[in-house]
């Protein structure tokens, strides 16, 4: 055995190995990195061709070309498909590869934890898939599965929905733990907490939200899993349960899970912003702060899901309030941002025009949901098209176009090549376009009542569902231009510079592009 | 600070197939566990089977990982570094699984001072009676608001019985004991820290003795439970709750005790540990702590209060 | 080609941003794309507190984005080649946090104003215990011992697009809820199965209807009208197709109503009395079937298994009188299939147990036994 010890001491410095087996059995964080993005990049194309299925429906009132029940299985694929398998993963392949390069570390500091994180998310996915081909179909209780729809009422599959819930929650975990101990171990000297990119803070932050949220989801799982099959009643009032507990518990997970899904991307645009303004992020310190207090704050307002289940008048009124707090540290984010483009040297380069539609839209996404966390008036938003269009816009301009804007951004680092800017752009003006003809319809839909989760719906709300579709389609087509060009920068491009960008800063720009195999194998010094 | 600069020696693995097959493993395994659950009441499917493959394929890869590692740490590779990323990986593990704890316990706390009351009448959405019309709440709850229908109803509850019969009640031994192997391990890490390994095998062995007996007290309890009182996952949320919370605790002590057994026989057979180098007794120490400290949780708030 | 395409999009994206500005003229009018005002005092406070929260965000916005547009216009590296270098101002920093922080106080005590105006929940002048089902409502009156379900009234073929919709398409349902205007009405909301949500957008009425716990809302309607809403949480496959219709109606005809209500109950059981013919039972059985089984067992007793089991050749339904009867009378416990002794009078029971137990070649295969409303008369008696 020690022969082979010996023997990776050697490799060390060596490139990849070739083939197939790299990929398996691959222990580099840019390889994990690649895996991952490229995990996130498909699973977004099914959870995005499912949410077509779900606008083509609803492009006419009636029922044209799925039943009810596969509708529901649709939108609850989509739903967690989304959240988990492209959101998530997207941004822990971005971690892997940026956070050893940009905190000075030779990788991430468990190697083979890493891959075994990233290799259990195809497994897990593939049984959620798979169900779609078991008798009684998917699980078809939304993305967020209350009780006892999800019980008792629920398609045999949700045995393995439960399974596979708990095998993404056990990657999540490992992938975390691996991401606090790489920050807190293996900084370079010098790199102290208050010197560290903004992405670094920022996945360190969602890091600890996600230990402590995502066991708590694999409770709640455990829990139904137990009513369902072993006579328990934790969700059913006859034994002394209550469905509502399950609400809260899913919440408790849920409403941190959605933050754990920006916070990336608020480290991703601050990096973009500061470069092609050339000027220095505005309020550093401040950003850290304010993502500290989302993050705790995001702990005590669970609840603002719930408003209408029910719960006692001093609850309601402590969910409200703590809600609505959080737009005073996310607003801190976007006045840093604006103030960081006062006064700078702009250039629209394709990041940069993600990162600027991300803020417009991102902050309209907010207004949304700060308007949904009032709540007399969420009695009337709740569960109707005005939260689709709430959480699609932070969700899609938010995390999505974090995601797209970071890939342009870094894509000369990974491969040594330039994408194309002309097509880049292009793909930004489709997608902005797109998104915004799908979603914004939506907030009228919703108050005019039309309620989610509808396979049908009345004929007040034609005219706009069929816009919103219109968009939809426009939108999902350009991410297939998006696929194009990621593919031609990988094959080939115009050779980057290990700046790429004149306003560049941090570690990663100091090394060649592409960036080598093995990165730092001894730690820069930083200033 | 000072150790930042021994970046050199980090020691990255350069590829290995123990986590492609731990995945692997895991597939086999929900997908065998999935199906062993559905197929409960078909006596004919051996889906079970599945599920024991995948069990044994997970286990098998652990082992040679572990050993992997041991070995790795053992030919001079690890550095104060790559120890110190170890520690902070336990500790994060440990936060993670005290989250999950957390889940069962709110579950608790809140059908407590929620749930039940408001079924039975009181607090704030007490109209809920309205619908179990006969339902009365207490706690521990051995009624249900159904009256029996679905769910069966327990003689007796596992809750502390009055100071006259505390000799009959096993919790209080089970925590005796538990206490006890907490110290215990703590000896045996003293001990390793002097250096002096005798000390420590015979404390670590105490402890797993401890562990076992602590198990089997639970055993007894359980086979109690469901035998004499009636007490099962059936009867309503007071046995959901009693059961989940022990039931995850036991099984955690059954972790915990096979983590230290495996440090006493790596101790005893091949020799490893001394006063510097012990992390991996350390991270099973810690998970030790853990356990017993969940278990002060549970006396308090499942059995006591 | 690509500028070209490029600015075609630009200029698709102006044109939307004019759609998107004068929506009345294009399409629908403005009123269709707001909330609604409503008949209540309640929901007209909701309604203005919307539109306060909407206006702030909206002024909040406008300033945001000018600021950020000005810069966008004025700093680009062609009209600012040498950017300034500061980065930071506490003054910037505090003022930007106390300000937004007293702009959601100034939208927090109207809400919670309004919010506790809401909770202020006794009893009303007329309680009604509102019972979400898969996929109906049931409406008890509990003063006065009316009870009905409120089943989806709009015809299958109008949901599969071989017929023409209606105006209220998936909004109208066989028999609405009446309740007398301005009169204080209080709704004790529950469930049977799984959860629902009772949302009345003109009341601004939306609470879940929780299986075993009951939630409450209460409303004073000062307009007369019909007003429509939704189930408005995921309960399963119909989700879309459980509607809420009330009618506000004035006082005295909701008491010629009432009366009317407890007159029908009588003639019900005079039917009850009457000698049925199989022809008759299994006629009536067909159309009690469509309103209330298709749902799970479809038109075709096919079902969709093996969630909802199909009626056509099932043992029960061929040879098992006395359990066929048990079902439909008890449901069954943690499934989909509910008792519906509450739901069918005996007549209606019996009919469509008759009904089910001759269609799809179940007389042919099957032992032929029918059920009439005496049978289900004889069922309800206490068992001694
Ligand atoms: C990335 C994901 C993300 C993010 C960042 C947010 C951000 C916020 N969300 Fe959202 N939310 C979701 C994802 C997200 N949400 C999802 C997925 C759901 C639906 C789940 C489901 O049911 O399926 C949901 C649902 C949801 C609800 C429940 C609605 C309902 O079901 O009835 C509520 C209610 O309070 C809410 C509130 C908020 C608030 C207050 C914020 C705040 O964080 C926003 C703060 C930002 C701003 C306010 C803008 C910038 C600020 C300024 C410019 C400063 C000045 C502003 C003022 C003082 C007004 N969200
Ligand atoms: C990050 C999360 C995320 C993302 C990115 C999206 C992306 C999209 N979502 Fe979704 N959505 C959710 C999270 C997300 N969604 C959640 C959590 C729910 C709630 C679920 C629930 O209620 O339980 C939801 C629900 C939801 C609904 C509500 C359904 C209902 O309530 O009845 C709708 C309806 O319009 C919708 C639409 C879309 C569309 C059009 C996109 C588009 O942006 C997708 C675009 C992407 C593609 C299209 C893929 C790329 C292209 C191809 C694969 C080629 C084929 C394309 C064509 C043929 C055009 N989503
Ligand atoms: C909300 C869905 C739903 C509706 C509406 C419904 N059923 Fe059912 N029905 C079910 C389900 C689910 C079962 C299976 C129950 C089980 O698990 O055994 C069932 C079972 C049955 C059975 C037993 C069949 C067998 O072979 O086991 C009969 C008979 C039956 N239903 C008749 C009816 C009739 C008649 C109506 C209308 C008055 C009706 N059902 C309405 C869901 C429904
Ligand atoms: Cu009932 Cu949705
Ligand atoms: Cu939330």
């Amino acid at each position: 055995m020690s022969s082979v010890i010996e023997s990776h001491h050697d490799d060390h410095h060596h490139g990849p190995a070739k083939g197939l087996m790299r990929w398996l059995l691959t222990t580099n964080h840019k390889d994990i990195g690649t895996l991952y993005l490229w995990f996130s990049f498909a699973m977004f194309l099914i959870g995005g061709a499912m949410a077509m299925v779900i606008r083509a429906e609803l492009f006419q009132p009636g029922m044209q070309i799925v039943q009810p029940e596969f509708y529901n299985q649709m939108l609850t694929l989509h739903g967690l498909i989304m959240v988990f398998g492209a959101v998530m993963p997207a941004f822990v392949g971005l971690a892997n590869w940026l956070i050893p390069m940009m905190v000075g570390a030779p990788d991430m500091a468990l190697p083979r934890l890493n891959n075994l994180s990233f290799w259990l998310l195809p497994f897990a996915f593939g049984i959620l898939l798979s169900s779609l081909f078991m008798e009684g179909g998917a699980p078809n209780f939304g993305w967020t599965f209350y009780a006892p729809l999800s019980t008792t009422y629920a398609p045999p599959s949700v045995t393995f929905f439960i399974f596979s819930v708990h095998i993404m929650g056990a990657s999540s975990i490992m992938g975390s733990i691996n991401v606090i101990v790489t920050i807190m171990n293996m900084r370079a000297p010098g790199m102290d907490l208050m010197k560290m990119p903004l992405f670094v803070w920022s996945w360190l932050i969602t890091a600890y939200l996600l230990i402590a949220v995502m066991p708590v989801l694999a409770g709640a799982v455990t829990m139904m899993l137990m009513d369902i099959h072993f006579g328990t009643s934790f969700f059913n009032a006859a034994g002394g349960g209550d469905p509502v507990l399950f609400q809260h518990i899913f919440w408790f997970f849920g409403h941190p899970e959605v933050y754990i899904m920006i916070l990336p991307a608020f480290g991703i645009i601050s990096h973009i912003i500061e470069t092609f303004a050339r000027k220095q992020l505005f309020g550093y310190e401040s950003m850290v702060w304010a993502m500290l207090s989302i993050a705790i704050l995001s702990f005590v307002v669970w609840a603002h899901h719930m408003f209408t289940v029910g719960m006692p008048l001093a609850a309601e009124l402590f969910f409200m309030w703590a809600t609505m707090l959080i737009a005073v540290p996310t607003g801190v984010k976007v006045f840093n941002w604006v103030a960081t483009m006062f006064k700078g040297s702009i250039s629209f380069e394709t990041p940069m025009l993600f990162a600027i539609a991300f803020v417009v839209l991102f902050t309209i996404g907010g207004f949304s949901g700060l308007m949904l966390s009032i709540v007399p008036a969420d009695f009337q938003y709740h569960d109707t098209y005005f939260v689709v269009a709430h959480f699609h816009y932070v969700l899609v301009p938010g995390s999505i176009f974090s995601i797209m804007a970071a890939v342009y951004y870094w894509i000369p680092k990974w491969t040594g090549n330039m994408y194309d800017e002309r097509m880049g752009r292009l793909h930004f003006w489709l997608s902005f376009v797109g998104v915004n003809v799908t979603f914004f319809p939506q907030h009228w839909i919703g108050l005019a009542g039309m309620p989610r989760r509808y396979p049908d719906y009345a004929l007040q709300f034609a005219d706009w569902n069929m816009v919103s579709t219109a968009g939809a389609f426009l939108f999902g087509a350009s991410q297939i231009l998006f696929l194009f060009i990621v593919l031609k920068t990988v094959l080939g491009g115009k050779k980057a510079t290990p700046q790429v960008w004149e306003g560049a800063r941090g570690l990663e720009w100091s090394v060649e592009s592409p960036a080598p195999y093995h990165t730092f194998s001894t730690p820069p010094k930083v200033n | 600070m000072e150790d930042r600069m021994e970046y050199q020696k980090y020691y990255v693995p350069e590829s290995s197939k123990f986590p492609i097959f731990a995945a692997i493993s895991l597939f086999i395994l929900i997908i065998g566990a999935s199906s062993t659950i559905n197929s409960l009441d078909n006596p004919e499917s051996n889906a079970s089977l599945i599920l024991y493959t995948g069990l044994a394929c997970f286990l098998a890869t652990l082992f040679f990982w572990f050993r992997q590692v041991v070995k790795e740490n053992n030919a001079g590779l690890e550095s104060t570094q790559l120890s110190q990323s170890f520690v902070y990986g336990m500790a994060w593990f440990i936060f993670s699984e005290v989250m999950f704890f957390a889940a069962f316990f709110g579950a608790l706390f809140y059908v407590r001072t929620f749930a039940v009351p408001w079924l039975g009448g009181e607090g704030e959405k007490g109209l809920a009676n309205i619908l179990w019309q006969d339902f009365e709440a207490s706690w521990p709850l051995i009624n249900t608001p159904d009256g029996g229908k679905a769910f069966v109803i327990a003689a007796k509850s596992m809750s502390f019985p009055g100071w006259e019969n505390i000799s009959h009640w096993l919790p209080i031994y089970n925590t005796i004991v538990l206490l006890s192997s907490s110290v215990t391990v703590h000896f045996a890490h003293l001990g390793l820290k002097k250096g002096n390994k005798k000390t420590f095998n015979a404390w670590l062995a105490i402890t797993v003795l401890l562990a076992l007996i602590f198990v089997g007290l639970q055993a007894l309890e359980y086979y109690e439970a469901y035998a004499h009182f009636g007490l099962t996952l059936n009867s309503g949320i007071y046995g959901s709750t009693f059961f989940m919370l022990t039931g995850f605790h036991g099984f955690h002590v059954m972790l915990g005790g096979l983590m230290l057994a495996v440090m006493l026989i790596r101790s005893v057979f091949y020799g490893h540990f001394n006063e510097h180098k012990h992390f991996g007794f350390e991270a099973a120490s810690w998970y030790w702590h853990f356990v017993d400290v969940v278990w002060v949780m549970l006396f308090l708030f499942v059995y006591i209060l | 080609m690509f500028k070209k395409i490029n600015n075609l999009s630009k200029s698709a994206f102006t044109a939307l941003l004019m759609l998107s500005l004068y929506p009345s003229k294009v399409l629908s009018d403005w009123d269709a794309l707001n909330m609604r005002e409503g008949v209540t005092q309640v929901s007209r406070d909701v309604f203005e507190l919307h539109m306060l929260i909407f206006y702030i965000c909206v002024a909040i916005g406008a300033v945001v984005f000018s600021v950020m547009f000005y810069s966008l216009f004025r700093y680009t590296k062609k009209r600012n080649p040498n950017p300034s270098t500061f980065h930071e101002s506490t003054k910037l920093e505090v003022a930007w946090t106390i300000i937004p922080f007293l702009v959601l106080i100034a939208m927090a005590v109207p809400a919670s104003k309004t919010l506790t105006e809401i909770y202020d929940d006794e009893e009303g002048e007329i309680n009604i215990q509102v019972v979400g089902y898969q996929w109906k409502w049931e409406y008890k009156y509990l003063e006065d011992d009316i009870n009905f379900f409120s089943n989806l009234s709009t015809d299958q073929d109008e949901i599969y697009n071989l017929v023409p919709k209606g105006e209220n398409y998936l909004l109208e349902v066989d028999e609405p809820l009446i309740i007398p205007v301005d009169t204080r009405v209080r709704f004790l909301i529950t469930a049977n199965d799984v959860i629902h949500s009772w949302w009345v957008p003109d009341f601004a009425i939306k609470q879940d209807a929780i299986p075993g716990f009951i939630n409450t809302a209460w409303t004073r309607a000062e307009e007369t009208g019909i007003y429509r809403g939704n189930c408005t949480e995921l309960c399963g496959k119909n989700h879309g197709f459980m509607p809420v219709v009330v009618k506000v109606v004035e006082k005295d005809e909701y008491n010629e109503w009432v009366l009317a209500k407890k007159e029908e109950a009588i003639k019900l059981a005079e039917l009850t009395e009457k000698e049925w013919s199989l022809g008759e039972l299994t006629e009536r059985g067909e159309g009690v079937y469509q309103k209330n089984c298709v749902a799970c067992h479809q038109m075709n007793g096919e079902g969709l298994p093996p969630i909802f089991p199909a009626l056509a050749g099932s043992d029960i339904v061929m040879f098992d009188k006395d359990r066929n009867v048990e079902i439909l009378m008890e449901g069954v416990q943690g499934a989909a299939m509910q008792s519906f002794a509450n739901q069918l009078s005996e007549v209606d029971m019996a009919a469509v147990i008759t009904y089910t137990r001759q269609a799809w070649g179940n007389a042919e295969n099957g032992d032929g036994v029918y059920v009439v409303p005496s049978d289900i008369v004889e069922y309800k008696k206490p068992k001694i």
